[in-house]
């Protein structure tokens, strides 16, 4: 088989076995640029609109990443019908890096010819949990990372240092130094190495208000690099994707790696 | 006699047929990561709105995005319940379709005058759109009318034979 066909095969194939198209998860910090110390709020949800919510996202493993590297104060955590929030306490100057990164597993299955499916972060339990008459099982790595970042006065980069883990964006272009008409510069990477090819999805806020979606697609380069140009003030969505191999748990045959960025961009 | 011959004979007709009002509207095929066929509502409209006739609409049994379709849901949708007025059924995936709205009792009573009819098509993460297709009514002589839309509608076609 010539090898594009093939591939079009197998996208067909990874297609048509993974779960109806997600909604969009994500963040959403009141402020992301302060001048005095105070709490900013953010929102976690999960929607077909930018950004109204609509299903809360469980934050209780967010991290917040302050200005010095370590971790700074989150208070209020609480999960409410429609979104999730939880307030962060901006009080060092420099930049907080707030985060919602833990990996999960995807578990599907089939009992008496019905498909089943479940979602759990020890992979073990669920398979254990499994009924004695499940057939057709499969278990797949899921790595979301929800990530904000605010900024009490000056940015700094301390805390935006990739982990190193999943799908990550290494900032040379500051995130909370985004203006309408400039370009941010951006490089993908995945568990710390550059990502080539990869798109990156970009939906301005407030989709409710206009008759279509206003998004458009950026693919890295070859060092992994996207550009990025402000078309105008106000929050964007963004959203990358992919898939490899490279399982933590022997069962899983697939990591899916999504990384959903919120980002603010101001006037001139 | 003559006048007279021509009111029977018209009055029968009225009775006995309708006249076809026949909708061709085309859903555009797209890609996009994540696809939904759009809602897309019918319904007629005079000038200034003081009449209303809801024809139909295409949805898939998820009334949480019935208000997406925003000017059917402002005119008629949010003071109906399911089920709704005129010809309903699932969305349609892209292509041509046909649909004849003539046996409805609302357009045979449908007073004489100057009306618009309108298409809206609203997509699950996508676009939405309406046309407009003007008509007189009741129509003396075949009339046809077309609009093309942008993105999420095709070419519409509104053909009306007495």
């Amino acid at each position: 088989m010539h090898s594009l066909s093939r591939n079009v095969v197998m996208v067909a194939l990874l297609a048509a076995t993974l779960p109806a198209h997600a909604h969009k998860l994500w963040l959403l910090p009141s402020h992301t640029a302060v001048s005095e110390p105070q709490w900013v709020t953010v929102d976690a949800s999960i929607s077909n609109e930018i950004f109204g919510f609509e299903r809360a996202y469980p934050v209780e493993s967010v991290v917040v990443t302050g200005p010095d590297g370590k971790a700074a104060t989150v208070e209020n955590i609480a999960a409410m019908h429609t979104r999730s929030v939880f307030d962060v306490r901006l009080e060092q100057e420099g930049s907080y890096r707030i985060a919602v990164a833990k990996p999960g597993f995807f578990l599907m299955y089939e009992v008496d010819g019905e498909r089943k499916r479940a979602r759990g972060d020890d992979a073990d339990k669920m398979l254990s949990a499994l009924p004695d008459n499940a057939s057709n099982i499969r278990i797949m790595e899921s790595h979301n990372r929800l990530e904000t970042i605010v900024t009490l006065g000056a940015p700094n980069s301390e805390p935006l240092r990739p982990s190193g883990k999943g799908l990550e964006i290494q900032f040379l272009t500051h995130p909370n130094d985004l203006y309408a008409g400039e370009t941010a510069k951006w490089r993908l990477l995945v568990d710390g190495k550059p990502a080539k090819g990869l798109k990156v999805e970009l939906v301005p806020g407030g989709t409710r208000y206009r008759d279509s979606q206003h998004d458009w697609s950026a693919t890295s380069d070859k060092e992994g690099m996207v550009e990025i140009r402000w078309p105008s003030a106000g929050r964007y969505f963004l959203q990358a994707g992919t898939s490899d191999k490279k399982t933590s748990h022997k069962k899983a045959d697939e990591r899916r790696l999504q990384y959903l960025g919120t980002f603010e961009v101001l006037p001139m | 006699m003559r006048v007279l011959l021509t009111a029977c004979l018209a009055l029968l007709a009225g009775q006995s047929f309708s006249a076809s009002f026949q909708v061709d509207v085309e859903v555009q095929r797209l890609r996009v990561a994540e696809y939904h066929s759009p809602y897309v509502a019918f319904w007629v409209e005079n000038p200034d709105r003081s009449t209303i006739l809801p024809l139909g609409l295409w949805y898939d049994d998820q009334e949480k995005w019935l208000k997406d379709i925003r000017q059917w849901w402002r005119r008629t949708g949010r003071s109906q319940s399911s089920p709704y007025d005129g010809l309903t059924g699932a969305t349609r995936p892209p292509g041509k379709h046909s649909i004849n709205f003539g046996e409805l009792d609302g357009l045979q009573t449908l007073p004489a005058g100057e009306y618009t009819l309108v298409v809206e098509a609203a997509r699950e993460v996508g676009g939405r759109e309406v046309l407009r297709l003007p008509f007189t009514w009741p129509a003396q002589e075949p009339q046809t009318q077309q609009a093309d839309g942008n993105n999420e509608l095709g070419s519409v076609t509104l053909t009306i034979d007495p």
